[in-house]
């Protein structure tokens, strides 16, 4: 953990991240008279040519390729409008949406209010197209929906998904963490329900620190231990593709 | 010769009213801070960048940055009618103009980034309080921005500068009488955002008072940057 804190220097716009004129400034920086300056509050990210910044708060950035979970906010002629808690809002298409829809019955597949998992295909200046026509995106029924720093969604998320597995076989839950901080959570039990919404809130609050998917898992443990329950080992049936955002590649993408 | 000698407070002319600086003071807002110059309190809280309505308010190739300055009621000895008022009015547009320059805004097109700045005891200076934790709640929001900005308000009692006008240092009366000039200045280009002037000075007077505004600026990045790094510890100076 001590090692984790030395590598991770917290910058604030304005301040110097490298004086060294052979690199590069990559995401959130920007050079300046050969130095490279930070543009926005995160930590430092060195690799080796290029410092970046990983932002560390702030709202979430639509990027292409992110799954994310909307809400339901208008139901136009020709698709639904969806809030995707960012500065622009989602449309979701007729031609995006998995199923046959017809055009005077939008409302008989989703209504205002409703939550869906969704893939954006694209960000424009106006608004953000996003696609349902793929594995593993749905409409979420049911559960609970909670908002979570979109900046610690990978950490929620976790290695190839392990830091979901680990929750969901310990209560049983489904999540579905959308990349725009956006969490569902559906359990057959309200107590188990509520137990998975403590550990996503832990694993937020402790971002920043190693070896945190043991932790969780001990906590939930003791916590299952007081409700009286036995992990609830869940058969690896419908994987709703969260395993698939594996958190480095996050960034990665560039636009356009 | 000027015939204020002495602070009322017992201050060297150059220094400041204590400060105290946190970060992340409101939990539900995107970044948040709390700033103070001895009984100057001001707290700020940073929204968005989000979507703006009414539509017509959007402006297609930028983000909108809205600043919302408010006196508490009970900030002041005389309590103060709540709601916005000419002179908040004023302070709010003041502070969009002294944020808007260090603001990323073309990031954002068509959304708005709302800033909310409260004062919650007033005893001169608030502005520049405000302006100071506006700036810790935006960096702490994500909001990406080329620099950082710092605000003082440098007064003259007759002829003598001062740094971080007190109450009674505004209501100053003998000789010239008193002169208030609030300064926000940028952390690296050192350029100022923000200038106002409610008094009378000399170009002389003008430069000395400049350059004592360049030096607490200064001091004052320094806590801020600390408070950010620190988030959640208050952190005093």
């Amino acid at each position: 953990m001590v090692k984790d804190k030395n590598e991770r220097t917290v910058v604030v716009p304005g301040e110097v991240v490298s004086d060294d004129a052979s690199k590069l400034p990559g995401d959130n920086t920007y050079k300046d008279n050969g130095k490279i300056i930070a543009n926005r509050f995160g930590v430092v990210e060195d690799m080796g040519k290029i410092v970046k910044i990983v932002p560390i708060s702030g709202v979430y950035e639509p990027r292409r390729g992110n799954n994310v979970l909307g809400i339901v906010t208008d139901v136009t002629f020709n698709g639904w409008l969806l809030d995707v808690d960012c500065s622009a809002s989602g449309f979701l298409s007729l031609m995006d949406y998995p199923r046959f829809v017809n055009k005077n019955d939008l409302e008989e597949h989703l209504r205002i209010g409703d939550v869906v998992y969704a893939k954006i295909m694209g960000v424009k200046k106006k608004g953000i197209d996003v696609t349902m026509k793929q594995r593993g995106l749905v409409k979420v029924e049911g559960g609970i929906l909670i908002r979570v720093n979109p900046q610690k969604i990978p950490r929620v998320i976790g290695k190839e998904g392990s830091m979901i597995m680990a929750i969901r076989n310990m209560t049983g839950c489904r999540i579905i963490a959308g990349q725009n901080g956006l969490v569902s959570i559906r359990g057959d039990d309200k107590d188990l329900e509520l137990l998975t919404v403590k550990a996503i809130r832990f694993v937020e609050a402790n971002a920043l620190t190693s070896g945190l998917t043991e932790r969780v898992s001990e906590m939930l443990t003791e916590e299952l231990k007081k409700l009286g329950k036995k992990p609830q080992i869940v058969p690896q049936e419908e994987s709703f593709g969260e395993a698939e955002e594996s958190s480095e590649n996050k960034n990665e993408e560039v636009e356009e | 010769m000027s015939s204020y000698k002495k602070r009322y407070d017992g201050r060297k002319f150059d220094e400041m009213r204590p400060i105290k600086a946190q970060v992340g003071v409101i939990p539900n807002a995107d970044g948040s801070a709390r700033f103070s110059f001895g009984n100057t309190k001001a707290i700020a809280a940073v929204y968005g960048p989000k979507q703006l309505h009414p539509q017509h308010m959007q402006i297609p190739d930028k983000g909108l940055l809205r600043c919302n300055y408010t006196m508490m009621s009970f900030s002041v000895t005389e309590r103060i009618k709540p709601g916005p008022s000419r002179r908040s009015q004023e302070i709010s547009k003041v502070t969009e103009w002294a944020l808007s320059s260090i603001v990323d805004l073309e990031r954002f097109p068509s959304a708005v980034i709302d800033v909310h700045i409260m004062i919650e005891q007033a005893d001169a200076s608030t502005r520049c309080a405000g302006i100071n934790a506006a700036v810790m709640a935006l960096v702490q929001a994500g909001i990406p921005m080329k620099e950082m900005a710092s605000s003082v308000s440098i007064g003259k009692c007759d002829e003598t500068i001062v740094t971080d006008v007190s109450k009674e240092e505004e209501d100053y009366e003998d000789g010239e009488g008193a002169t208030d000039m609030p300064f926000t200045i940028l952390s690296n280009t050192k350029r100022i955002s923000h200038l106002q002037l409610d008094g009378k000075v000399s170009q002389e007077k003008f430069s000395e008072a400049i350059k004592a505004a360049m030096k607490a600026t200064e001091k004052i990045h320094e806590i801020q940057v600390k408070a950010l790094k620190n988030i959640g510890e208050v952190i005093e100076a």
